[in-house]
């Protein structure tokens, strides 16, 4: 059994928030510059141009990238053989989102209930933990803070599977679309197929960590999502949703297992200051 | 490039000039409000109240800032999702004199025929050029609603913060007219 100290990992959550909101990753960056070569549209080339030079503000200055420093939104890998000495993980997560949210001069973004008390708890908190046991003596977090401008336009369908593979392009595409410029495009457009209601969230959340340009393992998807991709981007939605050729930067697909009765597809949408953060201990 | 400098308050001979798609920037005093503030502002002109500042000819700008670290003026500013505030821009637009809004994303129908009825017009920022934009926030106050946190209503003076006019007074739509230029969707 390994142990990490409960504030080896406060410290390090507390470095992902702030180092997530300054620093765009190079994969999102390196699509943008392409982005900005090829898109037609004047208008487009000029804001795909701000958001480039936004990117090398925000880290030259230490200023967040976009004002919504998000919800933080983690993607633990706990190894089996690891012991948090001196307290939970979850709370250790907790604790180093509210200091790096206050130490970072991060926006808090989060109200304590949804619906008859919407005041800001003041830190961040609370976070969303997912947590996947996993063998060996490692512990892994990413921190994936999410905006709400493009969560609010993320889109959950039970398809029948007689709706197959159209279906499933018809919905992605008509949830891009109908979202217009409300998500901050060019999006990264993360799509789950497969598994049940509330796995194909998940999945749809997780695909967008994937770094821009891969390619999914499997051909068939592969190729499934460089054919949603060109569709979007002949769309005309364009960045931020004024018009163009550039309406998403990437689409990425997970899928699980399902039902035989189902066909549940997600389409969860990523602005493109398509934030993460990840460390290793 | 935007050569065209627009600085509030705005009159409607200058509104009636400016078309959807016409790029340029702002130069002058600016107010934050996002949801939780609307709220607030609608609520006072239902009771029939007086309002906290007096917005005849000014220009809303939604927006949320992150804290400004000690010695700067303003964090990081972009815009926020526009249609939030479509329950309430009708409602400024007719009681108080508003002319102007800045944010992104599409207006519903309700908005634009106010804007029409009203004369005024709606600007889009670049969403998530927060720390971009910031730079052009040259100061920065707290006028009413700091109990919101970032949802206060901050008074900031602009200098040529690039703008577009996303929706124009005469119905023109840069949302509908920008997309369709450049679809090639069967």
């Amino acid at each position: 059994m390994r142990e990490i100290e409960y504030q080896a990992v406060v410290k390090s959550v507390k470095r992902l928030c702030i180092d997530a909101a300054y620093f765009l990753p190079e994969d999102v960056t390196t699509a943008l510059d392409k982005a900005a070569n090829t898109e037609e549209s004047p208008l487009g080339r000029t804001i795909l141009g701000q958001c480039i030079i936004n990117a090398r503000i925000a880290s030259t200055d230490n200023l967040p990238i976009c004002q919504d420093t998000g919800f933080a939104v983690y993607f633990v890998d706990l190894g089996s053989d690891v012991h948090i000495k001196g307290g939970a993980l979850t709370d250790a997560i907790q604790e180093g989102t509210r200091l790096g949210y206050s130490e970072g001069y991060l926006r808090k973004s989060i109200v304590a209930d949804p619906v008859f008390n919407r005041k800001n708890t003041g830190d961040n908190t609370p976070a969303v933990v997912h947590i996947d046991m996993v063998p060996g003596d490692v512990l892994s977090i990413t921190l994936a803070p999410k905006g709400g401008g493009s969560e609010n336009m993320s889109r959950v369908a039970m398809l029948k599977p007689s709706d197959g593979i159209e279906g499933i392009i018809e919905f992605v595409v008509h949830t891009v679309v109908q979202a217009g410029g409300n998500p901050c495009p060019p999006t990264i457009v993360g799509v789950g197929i497969g598994g049940t209601f509330e796995k194909v969230a998940y999945l749809s959340k997780k695909a967008l960590l994937r770094s821009i340009g891969s390619k999914h393992p499997d051909p068939a998807y592969a190729e499934l999502e460089q054919t949603i991709l060109a569709k979007l981007n002949a769309s005309g939605v364009g960045p931020q949703g004024l018009g163009g050729r550039t309406t998403a930067l990437a689409v990425h697909i997970e899928t699980f297992p399902c039902h035989i009765a189902s066909l549940p597809v997600a389409v969860n949408l990523n602005c493109h200051a398509a934030r993460h953060a990840s460390i290793t201990l | 490039m935007p050569t065209r400098i627009i600085t509030p308050p705005l009159d409607t001979k200058t509104i009636e000039s400016l078309r959807a798609g016409d790029e340029m920037l702002l130069t002058g005093a600016i107010y934050s409000a996002r949801d939780a503030a609307h709220k607030r502002l609608c609520d006072l002109i239902t009771a029939k109240k007086p309002l906290p500042i007096d917005l005849s000819g000014q220009i809303l700008y939604f927006v949320g800032p992150t804290p400004a670290r000690p010695g700067t003026i303003i964090g990081s500013a972009g815009p926020t999702t526009s249609g939030r505030m479509d329950a309430y821009s009708p409602i400024l637009l007719e009681k108080t004199g508003l002319k102007g809004m800045i944010g992104k994303g599409d207006r519903n129908s309700t908005v634009i025929e106010a804007m029409r009825k009203h004369r005024a017009v709606y600007f889009a920022a670049t969403g998530g050029a927060g720390a971009l934009i910031s730079q052009c926030i040259k100061k920065s106050e707290i006028v009413c609603y700091e109990d919101l946190g970032p949802e206060a209503m901050y008074r900031f003076e602009v200098h040529e913060m690039p703008l577009i006019v996303a929706i124009d007074c005469h119905g023109g739509n840069l949302y509908l007219q920008g997309p369709a230029v450049y679809s090639r969707a069967k």
